[in-house]
């Protein structure tokens, strides 16, 4: 398997305030990796490193073989190969759906107006909103924004797509579908890292799940197993107060 | 906390560190070479201008300078304190003129109509004609006792600065969440409770850059005062420049209002980049 996300000992502070003491991680082309834990335990903070958003203190980032943390890159390329997803605001309000998809394309990788639009119909035909090429964000639901907002982060065939807790601010109702987006995403091959709080979700779609606290992995591996059998406490202590006792 | 101080950077931070700080050191060098060699190239054409021994002579004239230097000084500190009394009046007037127009409700019609309309005609009357109507005409009407010229000064700028002020006042007025008045009378806080404990305070807060940007505007409007006659700075560089032909008390007029408008502009630039290093936690972008 092929590394897409390789992280070494990564750390960040915010002035006194270290948020992450050491991270490694490392993502296989294709993986699903969630990233779980309490507010504040530095899950955000990480993907926001990933993307080159935050300068990390201390560690190296790889992005497919190249060291994205070496000050002689360029962040803007860097960044059109990572598609971001945020819990929310991430469309333009002021443009069309379509021509929130098409911008990247025209603008970023230099296609023509022509082929970014058949993209872009292509791509909400992928998310079941072609009907709504035309809408501007504000008519469109929480959920149907996030969809939007999904369909234009992949939009330029990332190697890596990071979703920042992409269902946190919506109606319970419309998770499901943006969810199901998701697990769609995985099934085509996309390499994705999510830090969430659907521990249901992460349990199901995840590959490895890592749990995050106080800017360090206490625990990480597959799935079920650390959903099923946690071996340090600290997980055990949060998942029982995210699932409750009966798990 | 320990723990964050006792560890040590890796080789390829450092070596990460040492290139940002080169790249930054690069960085500022270009841009003051690229200054200097700027100003220099201007200061190369201004000079060999054919008529730049002539200006020179009339505008940038030392010994004229310091002897405007006491009347035009004595002119700046009557500048200062109508610009005191006048930001005092703007305040009080432009918040009862916001809170005027934000009142709800078919009663207070005649009320909001009046302040809309006190906005529309002062922000649209150039502040010389409110200054000349209000300096010669309302002493004409001598239904009032005799006041000084400065005083009439002041009260123009109070009415046409309160009309623009009163906008931004509004605009922070209406920019908080329609939630945070609906908690407050939720609390039982009457209108103008929740007015004055809830509303305004958030409101002033995020309007607190464009009224200082309205300040500064002001402070230099205070030297339209002299039309009237009243003897500020403007008025005392005239008198100085009739009497030595010469420019000069012009020039230390304008750069004496830029020193007095330089502390309040760094404070408004600090003060805004404050509000947005909050807004962002400190992102790249």
């Amino acid at each position: 398997m092929t590394s897409v996300v390789t992280l070494e000992n990564i750390h960040k502070s915010f002035g006194e305030t270290a948020v992450l003491s050491g991270i490694s991680m490392d993502v296989s082309h294709g993986e699903v990796v969630a990233l779980i834990g309490a507010s504040g335990s530095g899950k955000s903070t990480l993907l926001r490193c990933i993307n080159l958003l935050e300068q990390i203190d201390d560690g190296q980032i790889w992005l497919s073989g190249d060291d994205i943390s070496d000050p002689r890159v360029n962040p803007d390329s860097i960044r059109a190969r990572i598609g971001v997803v945020f819990q929310q605001f991430n469309l333009f309000p002021h443009l069309s759906v379509q021509k929130n998809i098409t911008l990247s394309l025209t603008h970023v990788v230099g296609m023509s107006q022509t082929d970014a639009t058949h993209r872009a119909h292509e791509l909400l035909e992928r998310v079941g909103l072609a009907e709504k090429a035309t809408w501007y964000p504000d008519r469109l639901s929480g959920g149907q924004q996030q969809r939007v907002a999904l369909a234009r982060a992949i939009a330029c065939q990332p190697e890596v797509l990071l979703l920042d807790e992409i269902t946190s601010a919506l109606d319970p109702e419309l998770v499901g579908e943006v969810l199901e987006l998701v697990r769609s995403l995985k099934d085509d091959g996309t390499t994705i890292i999510m830090a969430t709080h659907e521990m249901a979700f992460a349990r199901d779609v995840a590959d490895r799940v890592f749990f995050l606290d106080k800017g360090v992995i206490a625990e990480s591996g597959p799935a079920h197993e650390v959903f099923e059998k946690p071996r340090d406490d600290r997980t055990k202590v949060f998942l029982q107060r995210f699932l409750g006792p009966g798990l | 906390m320990s723990r964050h101080e006792a560890r040590r950077p890796s080789s390829i931070e450092l070596e990460r560190r040492a290139f940002r700080k080169n790249q930054s050191a690069k960085s500022v060098a270009i841009s003051f070479v690229s200054t200097l060699v700027f100003a220099l190239a201007l200061w190369f054409f201004v000079v060999n201008t054919p008529g730049w021994a002539l200006v020179q002579r009339s505008f940038f004239d030392l010994d004229v300078m310091a002897g405007a230097w006491p009347r035009v000084i004595e002119g700046l500190w009557l500048n200062v304190r109508v610009l005191f009394f006048a930001a005092i009046g703007v305040l009080i007037l432009a918040l009862l003129l916001a809170t005027l127009r934000t009142l709800r409700g078919a009663v207070f019609f005649p009320v909001r109509a009046l302040a809309a309309g006190y906005t529309d005609l002062f922000r649209g009357m150039p502040l010389i004609i409110v200054l000349y109507i209000v300096g010669f005409g309302v002493p004409g009407l001598g239904a009032l006792p005799r006041m000084p010229l400065e005083f009439w000064g002041t009260i123009a700028l109070i009415l046409t600065y309160s009309a623009y002020v009163a906008e931004v006042f509004r605009a922070g007025i209406e920019s908080v969440h329609p939630s945070q008045r609906l908690a407050a009378r939720s609390l039982g806080l009457g209108y103008g409770k929740t007015l004055r404990l809830v509303v305004l305070p958030q409101a002033i807060r995020k309007v607190t850059p464009a009224l200082m940007n309205d300040f500064i505007a002001m402070q230099k409007d205070v030297g339209l005062i002299s039309v009237l006659g009243a003897v500020d700075a403007v008025r005392a560089a005239q008198i100085e420049t009739a009497q030595a032909f010469n420019f000069t008390p012009y020039v230390l007029a304008g750069l004496l209002f830029v020193l007095l408008a330089l502390p309040m502009i760094r404070l408004t630039d600090w003060y805004s980049a404050r509000l947005r290093s909050r807004e962002q936690a400190g992102s790249l972008v």
